[in-house]
């Protein structure tokens, strides 16, 4: 009887969790979309119902339980079937899911349709990033790569850990309030998944297919999420982070990026000294590769290789660009050649044949990439 | 029988020691087969060996369970079970190759018309989903298998060894040896038949056609189709030529013959198998 | 008792091979390697059962202490990730499936008056399969690269991309397929050949009935699984495309294959549970099963049903809505025949004359914390709440409700129940209560908060987590420990009840009415019904 009401109370509970503080959250978000807000109350719904047949149900075990016990001398009867019953015990429930049916399948049609959007962004899940591009809309050709931003130090404990730890990226997917965003999602090595809780969104994003979902945020914020489906090492480490901005700040935001990628821009045809392209190697491989291969370039014994006087790094120079260029198929190591431009990948391999123990003191050029590519 | 009860006196064998055996082997065989898939220089000599002891332990087990059964041990009642357990195992075999066929349905009604819809142009900008494919990533530069050269020939063969295996049955039935014998040997030369067929046309496509197991979804399900086939007519053949073997001896009843009434399903089953690949692999 | 009960009668029967050869039957150790007997075949898969419990159990205390706090503390990603994958392997292949072909093993033949299994050598093949299993997985771990971090449903693609572990895995896999479809079909065989005479189909108990409907459900799908994991293998090693989208393949096609096979799965867990509830509520209510044909029609239901609902795993695939609501409406339904047997049991203990051992104790556990876990599973159900919670801990809530606090309770019902049948001694009842009490109550507290993690949005199988699950995930540690101790302490009961229990009555349970009990002394003899009964 007691479970009963425990199981009651934390049900009636959980109606209030929207008011009620992160850390002891019970039910699911109300969100910032209408989607959540269909998805909260259907929830709610069917909680209510089960709640009426749980109680239903058990109340009456229970009170065979309490009334028909050995010890207080109860004689069994001994019928053991009544078709009535038995019938009605079945198609009531039927009758039930249809009641249950009909909602869902309303708030499936409305939450499944993704025309007419104001704004298309393709998502591409990489191990253990995501990459985003504005393909339409305002914003349009906007690319770059988001990753985790908080620090190695909190995660092994020798820092405390931030308000947002494990939920805070390097760059924000920053879309207008109150636009049909379409997302289009996509991957480039293994199963992931796009999901925002707060906007009742979670999609697949399956390497060689396209796959799409879409959101219409009402309110500003900044909205957390993760990766939800395993994708290997990192996999908890892949959050999601959209900052919702008004219109105006958004426009603001499309400019200044665009800028800022003019500016960044590497002109292909420069001829680099090694010391500026290993700098630069550095912070390519600190943000692309250090993630298998190690900072140390030491890798992770029998799962990622080491660097570190590796055949390839250590070798001839092509097999090594080809291998960062187009990876090698069914393993970890993916083609970073749409991902990086050719002096990112020339940087990284100099730094590579450069670093640790390896002395190679070769220096690649952005122009031998793009021989490469072909 | 003078049993009064039918489940008294069902035949139950005494302890033994082929299940551990062939444990043994089967680890040693697939544990081998991990280590070579990985390039481990132990691998092939340790699956080598679990298939040597595999073939010891059934060599073994199926020797002492024929002797039961010419010794008179085996009652109509372990006979039904014999026969349940023969149906329900070529089930579990019909529901394997389910899984493959799911594959094959699968890349040509949806994976394949789906890797060229409009949304996936962003990734696959120039693929077109006609089947035969190998997929966008890759040129398609095979030739496709036709159906009507020698996978033909093979359904032919297929068909004719369902036959001749149906008549030497009747021999049995009429106690007829010769026929037994004589109809039973071309079915086994059928099938061997049918299995060279089957090597050339592999070599065949190798050599010729350019199409391959890395031929993308094509050369994939093609192979592994038809060479999950292929493999099932190998055993069912060397079932056949066990019970051949068996029939020269003298073993079988027109009324006590199981064994070669379970062999004659099991190749009846892989007949029926192989009409599905013909139409679906190699036709349409 | 009969004249069944001289199980030496058959000396003079000069047809029966077994024993009266004079043969030097084996003892020690290769007794129990070469026996051809179900009882020690049953012994042997329930040890190996509890075994691999305690492995699994032990993984799933690392994965709990790991999840204690935020931050990495004992074990490194990939290592978590192997953790899980093979928490879940081992829980269901190893441990609760050969717990329930144990019950089948022991209790089949003697429910239903046969003298053995069909085919007793191929029964001792089908557990001896399962150490080479158990070996290829453990050495997974040993190999370069460690155990696969795939999951246990081993999704494609990112299988492609793990070390030998995962060929390994894949291997023992196979086995435990052929394992489990020679146990089957020995089942089946067993049940619809040697029932003694006047045991009709609808007179068998109802635990022997779900057997044969888990038994056809494992012979459908385990090949799908074993097709599955091959063509996983080959794109691996042999550069095939199934699961390749740049070779035409799709990794969404290994999801359907699994889930074709992995739906009927959780019911292959689920239907022997229902079994031994079936056969422990009417013996403790004194009072016979209710609604027994019913009962029949709504396990088969089940199972049919159990084929067409694959893709409920699947809803953010990116599914055409048709299929999405196809699945919806599909799955929901299996919440009628589940009802069906859930109210039955219900009918059963009314009016009855109940009293509360062990047993009985778990399987009213089972029925209550079950039937919350089916509800819970009509949620997930709902595509649109799905999409909430899909790959979240509410997902991990649900199917350890079902599976732990359902399959597991029943099968600790079922040993209590069958424990003085097995070996003539009776455990500690005191005992047996404690250990029911503070399994369900540590079972809740680990479990419970679980579901309002997923709500809150936790994903599953990720080693660390934001700070605003750290006190759930702290509680549902603590209790986890709790109840991996509450299982230490069913092992120290299980010994102490073999070595110094007390002497079992002829009829422990006086509601208790199958063949086992009525026509067997107790412990039940090594050879049992040489001579069929008759069933009126
Ligand atoms: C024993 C195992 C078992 C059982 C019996 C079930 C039973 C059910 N399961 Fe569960 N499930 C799993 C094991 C099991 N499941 C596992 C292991 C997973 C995760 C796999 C993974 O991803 O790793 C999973 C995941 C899972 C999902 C996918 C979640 C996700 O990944 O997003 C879904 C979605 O539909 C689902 C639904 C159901 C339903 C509807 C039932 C129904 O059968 C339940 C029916 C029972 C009842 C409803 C209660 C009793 C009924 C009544 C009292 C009648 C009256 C009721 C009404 C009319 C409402 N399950
Ligand atoms: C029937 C199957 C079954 C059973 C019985 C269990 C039992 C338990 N499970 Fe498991 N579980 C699964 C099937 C099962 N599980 C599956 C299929 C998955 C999904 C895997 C995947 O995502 O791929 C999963 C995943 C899973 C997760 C999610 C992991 C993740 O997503 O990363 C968690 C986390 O809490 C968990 C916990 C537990 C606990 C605490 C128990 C406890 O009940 C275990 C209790 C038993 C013991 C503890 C053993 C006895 C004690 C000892 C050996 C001594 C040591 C004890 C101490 C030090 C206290 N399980
Ligand atoms: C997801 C994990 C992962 C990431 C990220 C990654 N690699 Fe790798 N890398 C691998 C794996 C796994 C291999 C081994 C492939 C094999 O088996 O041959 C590898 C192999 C290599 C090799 C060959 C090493 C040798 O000697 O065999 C080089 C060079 C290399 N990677 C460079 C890079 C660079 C440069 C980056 C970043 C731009 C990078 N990797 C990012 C996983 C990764
Ligand atoms: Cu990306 Cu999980
Ligand atoms: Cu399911």
């Amino acid at each position: 009887m007691k479970k009963i009401g425990g199981m009651a109370g934390a049900m009636l509970l959980s109606l209030y969790a929207g008011a009620s503080s992160a850390a002891w959250q019970l039910n699911l978000t109300t969100g910032a979309t209408k989607s959540t807000q269909v998805i909260y109350d259907l929830h709610n719904l069917m909680m209510w119902i089960i709640l009426v047949i749980f109680v239903g149900v058990f109340g009456v075990m229970f009170y065979s339980v309490y009334a028909h016990r050995k010890s207080v001398g109860h004689k069994a009867d001994q019928f053991h079937e009544n078709t009535t019953v038995e019938l009605i015990w079945t198609i009531v429930p039927f009758f039930i899911l249809i009641a249950m049916a009909w909602p869902a399948t309303k708030a499936l049609i409305d939450l499944r349709d993704t025309s007419n959007p104001d704004m298309t962004v393709k998502v591409t899940g990489y191990q253990w990033k995501w990459g985003y591009d504005y393909l339409k809309g305002e914003g349009e050709g906007i690319s770059f790569v988001s990753q985790l931003s908080t620090p190695q130090a909190q995660i092994y404990g020798t820092e405390t850990k931030g308000e947002n730890y494990l939920l805070e990226t390097d760059r924000h997917l920053v879309v207008p309030v109150g636009k049909k965003i379409r997302v289009l999602t996509t991957a480039s090595d293994v199963i992931h998944a796009w999901n925002v809780p707060a906007f009742g969104v979670k999609q697949d994003a399956i390497p060689g297919f396209v796959r799409d979902t879409w959101f219409r945020a009402e309110k500003e914020g900044i909205y957390r999420g993760q990766c939800a489906e395993l994708c290997g090492k990192d996999h908890g480490f892949m959050p999601i982070v959209v900052e919702v901005v008004s219109a105006e700040k958004f426009s603001a935001w499309t400019g200044e990026q665009k800028k800022a990628m003019a500016a960044a821009a590497d002109d292909p045809d420069k001829k680099w000294e090694l010391a500026d392209l290993k700098a630069r190697g550095e912070k390519v491989y600190a943000a692309n590769c250090v993630a298998c291969h190690q900072a140390n370039g030491q890798g992770i014994k029998g799962t990622f290789p080491a660097l570190d006087g590796g055949k390839i790094t250590t070798g001839p120079v092509k097999g090594h660009i080809d291998q960062v260029l187009n990876g090698k198929a069914g393993t970890a190591m993916a083609a970073f050649g749409k991902q990086l431009s050719d002096t990112e990948i020339a940087a990284v391999v100099t730094y590579e044949r450069n670093s640790w123990g390896n002395k190679t003191g070769t220096v690649v050029q952005p122009s031998d990439v793009k021989a490469a590519r072909k | 029988m003078s049993n009064a009860t039918p489940t008294h006196n069902y035949y139950l064998p005494e302890p033994a020691a082929y299940p551990v055996i062939g444990s043994v082997g089967i680890l040693l065989l697939l544990g081998g087969f991990a280590m070579w898939f990985n390039e481990v220089a132990l691998g092939p000599w340790s699956s080598l060996a679990g298939l040597l002891v595999l073939i010891y332990m059934m060599v073994l087990w199926f020797g002492k369970v024929i002797g039961e059964s010419e010794a008179g041990l085996y009652t109509k009642r372990v006979d039904v079970s014999y026969r349940w357990s023969m149906s329900w195992f070529i089930f579990s075999e019909v529901m394997f190759f389910a899984g493959f066929f799911g594959a094959l349905f699968y890349a040509r009604l949806y994976s394949v018309p789906e890797l060229s819809s409009i949304d996936h142009k962003l990734l696959w900008p120039d693929f077109s989903p006609t089947w035969p494919s190998a997929g966008p990533g890759a040129e398609a530069n095979f030739t496709p298998m036709g159906a009507w050269g020698v996978p033909a020939i093979n359904t032919l063969l297929l068909l004719t060894s369902g036959v001749t295996l149906t008549i030497s049955h009747f021999g049995l039935l009429a106690n007829n040896r010769g026929k037994l014998i004589l109809w039973l040997g071309l079915t086994i030369l059928l099938g061997i038949t049918f299995l060279g067929f089957q090597a050339y046309e592999y070599s065949h496509a190798y050599s010729e056609l350019n199409l391959k197991l890395t031929s993308g979804i094509y050369g994939t399900t093609f192979y592994m189709l038809t060479g999950f086939h292929g493999f099932h007519v190998t055993i069912g053949t060397i079932m056949l030529i066990v019970i051949w073997f068996r029939c020269l001896k003298g073993h079988f009843r027109p009324d006590h013959h199981f064994a070669f009434e379970g062999v004659a399903w099991y190749w009846h089953f892989v007949d029926v198998v192989w009409l599905f690949l013909f139409i679906f692999v190699y036709w349409f | 008792m009969s004249a069944a009960l001289d199980t030496h009668g058959k000396a003079h029967d000069g047809h029966d091979d077994h024993g009266d050869h004079g043969h030097h039957t084996p003892t020690g150790f290769m007794r129990w390697v070469t026996t051809t007997n179900h009882k020690d075949i049953g012994t042997m898969y329930l040890w190996f059962s509890f075994a691999m419990f305690l492995f699994g159990g032990a993984m799933a205390m690392i994965i709990r202490a790991e999840l204690f706090q935020p931050g990495m503390q004992i074990v490194t990603p990939e290592f978590f990730n192997s953790m899980t994958t093979y928490h879940g392997l081992v829980m269901v292949f190893g441990a609760i499936m050969p717990a329930f072909v144990g019950f089948a093993n022991w209790q089949i033949p003697m429910m239903i008056g046969a003298p053995d299994m069909a085919f007793p050598r191929m029964n001792n093949w089908s557990f001896w399969l399962l150490p080479p299993a158990a070996i290829l997985l453990v050495a997974s771990f040993l190999v370069p690269g460690g155990g696969a971090g795939v999951g246990w449903t081993m999704y494609a693609p990112l299988t492609t991309q793990m070390g030998p572990g995962m060929d390994l895995t894949i291997f023992a896999v196979h086995i435990l397929g052929m394992s489990s479809i020679m146990g089957s079909i020995n089942i089946i065989t067993t049940i619809l050949n040697l029932r003694a005479p006047g045991m009709t189909l609808m007179k068998m108990p109802l635990f022997v009935w779900t057997w044969l409907i888990t038994a056809y459900l494992l012979v459908a799908s385990m090949p799908v699984l074993a097709g599955a994991v091959t063509m996983t293998l080959t794109d691996r090693h042999f550069g095939t495309s199934f699961f390749n989208a740049a070779g035409g393949g799709d990794p969404v096609l290994y999801q359907h294959i699994f889930w074709f096979f992995g739906h009927p799965e959780v019911y292959i867990i689920a239907i022997p549970a229902f079994g031994v509830v079936s056969q422990v509520i009417p013996a403790f209510s004194r009072k016979p099963l209710f609604g027994y044909a019913s009962m029949v029609y709504a396990t088969s239901s089940i199972a049919i049903l159990s084929f067409m609902v694959w893709a409920h795993h699947m809803y953010v695939v990116g599914m055409p809505v048709a299929g999405q609501l196809y699945f919806m409406y599909a799955t929901m339904l299996i919440a009628v025949p589940t009802g069906v047997k859930v109210f039955n049991w219900v009918a059963t203990m009314w009016k009855g004359s109940l009293t509360f051992e062990t047993p009985m104790l778990f399987a009213l556990g089972f029925l209550f914390l079950f039937t919350l876990g089916g509800f819970t599973g009509l949620v997930l159900a709902m595509t649109v709440v799905d999409v909430q919670l899909q790959d979240t801990y509410y997902v991990v809530a649900h199917f350890h409700y079902v599976m732990v606090a359902g399959a597991l309770f029943s099968a600790f019902a079922g040993v209590y129940f069958w424990f003085p049948k097995w070996t003539g001694k009776m455990y500690d009842e005191t005992l047996g209560k404690w250990h029911f009490w503070l399994s369900i109550i540590f079972f809740n507290v680990t479990f419970f908060v679980q579901h309002f993690l997923g709500l809150a949005g936790m994903p599953r199988r990720i080693p660390d987590y934001a700070l605003q699950f750290t006190e759930f995930n702290q509680i549902s540690s603590i209790g986890a420990f709790g109840f991996g101790l509450s299982q230490v302490f069913f092992l120290y009961i299980i010994i102490k009840a073999i070595r110094s229990g007390e002497k079992a009555p002829q009829l422990p349970w006086d509601g208790a009415d199958t063949l086992e009990w009525t026509h067997l002394p107790t412990p039940a003899p090594y050879h049992t019904f040489e001579n069929p009964p008759t069933v009126k």
